[in-house]
């Protein structure tokens, strides 16, 4: 009988392997940026430790919104109508508090159908991972231009793009999401730093992944293609994570680096590159922003970062318990409690 | 001088009727915003706790201040609460409508108004009651800024000593109003109430025909709103989960909600164990209850015509990936805006069918607030259990008007979740396909996001999808699936509450109706039978889809009168859609659509007129 030991099977701190993970095959172009993204999700949460089985993923409609199908098997998923997942996600979040939420959408989903709820989804602080997967185009009918299209920017057939963009970056910081993120699909390491950090903090994450279109918006004259990205692509900060299971904890390295502190312990280390960004400085972010559009640059990275403000159920007021999970005894209130209220009302 | 006044207008004639006691309507002709609400409330409960079977309904505009508004009781010794058509008393305060609702009155009614309209200049047939309302009001009530709320306190006291309404039960039912906070205010309005009896009876000499006597038919009877009901029915079903965008006549279901949830379901921790959120939209507040419903909250929402219109995409999702939802419909006047702040019965057909494709979803249809309250439970039960929207059709009058009703009935009825497979059953069966019809009824099993188990999750998908909840376009996998919903429905049908039936021995013809209708039809078949020896059956719906029942009803008459609170007959015309031919054949079509609730008088005539054809 054969002795040679069966090399042990790589897994995460929790025990499992990453092919608990994974998803369904995918459907979309090949070299599509979604592809990518999908692959970092599974990264991430392999890597975090994250119970695939309490996450819920959730999605609109189109190209974007069919990613959830592709990572994450094991966990529960919500394909549901055309712009429509923020407030498909705020239910089921609200009713299981204890669910990891991450919703995947793309530029017509939530900058044009979807704005009225992407808008209202800031305000509230939901702790859920928003990924808008922002190719500036409308893949499934056929590369009409999104409402994050840059001005000026070229279709594939000729036509130029006279309408303002709109950043949902910048409405993100202005209207209450607490952690918010541009990058690029092509950008591995950045993207799933970013992702780690969504998956620590307690709020809201906005993560714009500058994800092109490889058949209907990757043509000289676009903006999001993936040769322009690789000119105008400036990343703010190299980020490092360091989950709050991880023993190994470096030295600062003073003037070069600073440290946050995430809701679950985690460090997210953000080195100075060109610049000396403070991410936590929302004025400082939003002026970033602007200057960078006029400067025909992407800039990357970790725009804002907010760990201080309340989150939805805090506002709520709402108990710990999942509220799918609350007994009858304590749903239903007893018939002492409706007799008071019809003695009252004689 | 004011004493010309100890001689009032006499009609003309003897069209006056003779002595009515118990049994007459009393209108109060306001200007929105001037406070009449809390003297028209204190009316309505004076005669309530004489034990006066009695009702109330506002008629008002969709206004903050100015616009007229009626409100009109009914007393009725009988017990019929619906709208009776004919003003009998009429308090006339409002000087925009004053001339019209003065002309409106039938002859021998009783006008009481505010002196300086000098209504008595318009006819001599009806009897006139000036009242010097502005010069009464100075010296009960100093601050010149509150007389105008006041002033109509004082028409309380002037109707009580007139119709003999005791003045005891106006002071208890005005400190009641006021609550024990504003202890001060009602002191002052009570001053008021006095000063305008003491005024009557001081110079009020008239006769005039319509008396209340106290009677005790309200024992153990409460007073609420139907919109409270149904809200207390959504709390004592467990209902966790609330979404909402505001919207008359909705708005006050789920702000009654709000108020109970805090005093009801607050844990000792402070915290509570619901949420309630106010969307941006309808749409929002839809998506939010599909989402709490698929994550395994009992979760609902309340709304009228135009948010339903809204959520007419979600509520096919909801329908094609089978999740849970309480819709409740307070349903107002369409189409569009229509009459925001009136009723009617517009949206049966609608809500039925809502959203694109092949789609039905079940509808309750309560008719008083007993059945707002028990329906709640219903309807959350029917979802779980069916995995479907389900709507309660309530109306404006049923919702914003005051109604007399028996206690709410409390149920401890173990609450129906439905098919929710758990982890360990999962271990036990070793998987699932979710939209498996495996008992039969056309319901599969489902699972809640969070079940810690690697067979747990699914993925739900609008798009089309096989009985694993795989994406298919397969034409076969599409016909299982939708000819599955079709017999789902049918097993809805056989869970759904079952109708109310009378049948009259000898009767040929029947009436059917829903909702709020029941008080008139119930009225208009005893008047039939009274009046014209025609014995009239009736069947109530208290659901769609239609249970059997209705097809043996029609089978046992001749000719059935569908009576409807809208223009195009929708009750009518989804039981077209659902019965055979020979069946529609007997109906006929009584439709009221005024933006009032429905009374009686205009179903016997109606009946009578097509009888008579």
């Amino acid at each position: 009988m054969s002795t040679t030991a069966v090399p042990p099977k790589k897994t995460n701190h929790i025990g499992l392997e990453v092919l608990h993970y994974k998803g369904g095959k995918t459907t979309l172009c090949a070299g599509c940026g979604h592809n990518a993204v999908s692959e970092r999700i599974v990264e991430a949460f392999y890597e975090m430790g994250v119970e695939p089985w309490r996450v819920a993923k959730l999605s609109g409609i189109g190209c974007s919104s069919k990613s959830p199908a592709y990572f994450l098997n094991l966990s529960h998923g919500f394909n549901s109508v055309h712009g429509r997942a923020p407030a498909v996600s705020t239910g089921a979040l609200l009713a299981n508090r204890d669910l990891l939420g991450i919703v995947v959408t793309g530029d017509g989903d939530t900058a044009s159908i979807g704005i009225g709820q992407f808008i209202h989804l800031l305000r509230r602080n939901l702790p859920l991972i928003y990924i808008i997967e922002d190719n500036g185009v409308y893949g499934l009918t056929k590369g009409q231009f999104s409402a994050t299209s840059d001005y000026g920017a070229k279709s594939k057939g000729g036509s130029l793009n006279e309408m303002h963009k709109l950043d949902c970056c910048l409405l993100g910081i202005e209207l209450g999401a607490t952690l918010v993120a541009r990058t690029f699909s092509g950008d591995k390491r950045q993207l799933l730093a970013i992702l780690k950090a969504a998956i620590a903090h307690k709020g809201l994450s906005i993560i714009d992944v500058v994800s092109p279109c490889v058949t209907f918006n990757d043509h000289p004259g676009s903006t999001m293609s993936y040769a322009y990205m690789k000119e105008h692509d400036v990343a703010l900060h190299e980020l490092d994570f360091i989950p709050h299971f991880d023993d190994i904890r470096l030295e600062l390295e003073e003037g070069e680096a600073r440290d946050v502190t995430m809701h679950d312990g985690s460090i997210l280390r953000v080195k100075k590159l060109g610049r000396d960004y403070d991410p936590t400085d929302k004025m400082g972010a939003i002026r970033t922003l602007h200057e960078a559009e006029d400067a025909q640059e992407v800039v990357t990275g970790i725009l804002y970062l907010n760990t201080g403000s309340k989150n939805f159920y805090d506002t709520l007021q709402m108990t710990d318990t999942p509220l799918s999970a609350l007994p009858e005894s304590v749903t239903r209130p007893p018939k002492a409690a409706l007799d008071e209220i019809m003695e009252e009302l004689r | 001088m004011s004493t010309t006044l100890t001689s009032p207008a006499r009609p003309d004639g003897d069209a006056a009727p003779a002595r009515v006691v118990n049994d007459f309507s009393i209108q109060v002709a306001t200007a929105n915003g001037s406070g009449s609400q809390t003297s028209n409330t204190v009316l309505m409960r004076a005669i309530f706790q004489m034990g006066i079977p009695v009702s109330g309904k506002n008629m008002f505009p969709s206004n903050i201040q100015g616009l007229p508004t009626w409100f009109t009781i009914r007393a009725s010794r009988h017990g019929w609460i619906g709208r009776k058509k004919e003003v009998d008393f009429l308090v006339a305060m409002n000087p925009e409508t004053a001339r019209e609702d003065c002309l409106d009155l039938e002859p021998g009614r009783v006008l009481v108004y505010d002196e300086p309209l000098k209504l008595n200049e318009l006819r001599s047939d009806i009897v006139m009651v000036p009242v010097p309302f502005d010069k009464l009001v100075g010296p009960v009530c100093p601050e010149a800024k509150l007389r105008k709320l006041v002033k109509n306190m004082l028409y309380d006291g002037v109707v009580s000593y007139m119709l003999g309404i005791e003045m005891e039960e106006i002071r208890k039912a005005l400190f009641k109003q006021f609550g024990p906070k504003k202890v001060k205010a009602a002191e002052l309005n009570w001053g008021a109430a006095q000063a305008g009896y003491d005024w009557a009876k001081a110079n009020v000499h008239v006769e005039q025909p319509y008396r209340l006597e106290r009677m005790n038919a309200n024992k153990d009877k409460i007073i609420i709103e139907g919109n409270t009901a149904t809200a207390l029915g959504c709390i004592f079903a467990g209902c966790t989960f609330v979404a909402w965008y505001p919207i008359t006549p909705s708005s006050s279901l789920v702000e009654s909600m709000i108020g109970y949830l805090k005093r009801l379901r607050t844990g000792p921790d402070g915290k509570g164990t619901y949420a309630v959120v106010q969307a941006e939209d309808e749409l929002a507040s839809i998506g939010m209850v599909i989402g709490a419903g698929w994550a395994g909250a009992r979760a609902m929402t309340a709304t009228a015509g135009p948010g339903v219109s809204l959520m007419s995409e979600f509520v096919g999702l909801a329908y094609y990936t089978e999740i849970p939802a309480v819709i409740v419909d307070v349903q107002r006047v369409g189409p569009s805006t229509g009459l925001p702040t009136r009723t009617m019965q517009g949206d049966i057909l609608s809500n039925a069918t809502l959203s694109h494709g092949d789609t039905r979803h079940p509808i309750l249809f309560p008719c008083g607030p007993e059945e707002c309250f028990s329906m709640a439970a219903n309807a959350f039960d029917l979802a779980e259990q069916f995995q479907t929207p389900v709507f309660i059709n309530t109306d404006l009058d049923l919702g914003m008007n005051n109604w007399m009703s028996n206690p709410l009935p409390y149920s401890d009825a173990p609450l129906r979740r439905g098919k929710v497979l758990s982890a360990d059953d999962l271990e036990r069966l070793g998987g699932f396909a979710r939209y498996r019809d495996v008992d039969g009824d056309g319901v599969g099993y489902r699972t809640l996001p969070g079940t810690n188990h690697p067979a747990a999750s699914y993925f739900t998908r609008g798009s089309g999808h096989n009985e694993m909840a795989q994406y298919s376009e397969r034409p076969e996998d599409y016909v299982n699936n939708v000819d599955r919903l079709s017999r789902k429905f049918d097993s809805i049908r056989a869970a759904v509450p079952q109708p109310e039936i009378e049948v009259a021995p000898g009767a040929r013809i029947g009436m059917v109706f829903c909702g709020t209708s029941r008080e008139s039809c119930r009225e208009s078949q005893e008047q039939l039978q009274r009046e014209q020896d025609l014995p009239v059956s009736t069947l109530r719906l208290r659901a769609y889809p239609y249970t059997l029942a209705l097809d043996e009803f029609i089978d046992n008459h001749e000719v059935v009168y569908v009576i409807d609170q809208n223009r195009d007959g929708q009750l009518f015309q989804l039981m077209r859609l659902d019965l055979t031919l020979e069946r529609i054949q007997k109906l006929r079509g009584v439709r009221y659509y005024t933006g009032l609730p429905i009374d009686a008088r205009s179903i016997t005539d109606e009946i009578l007129r097509q009888e008579a054809q």
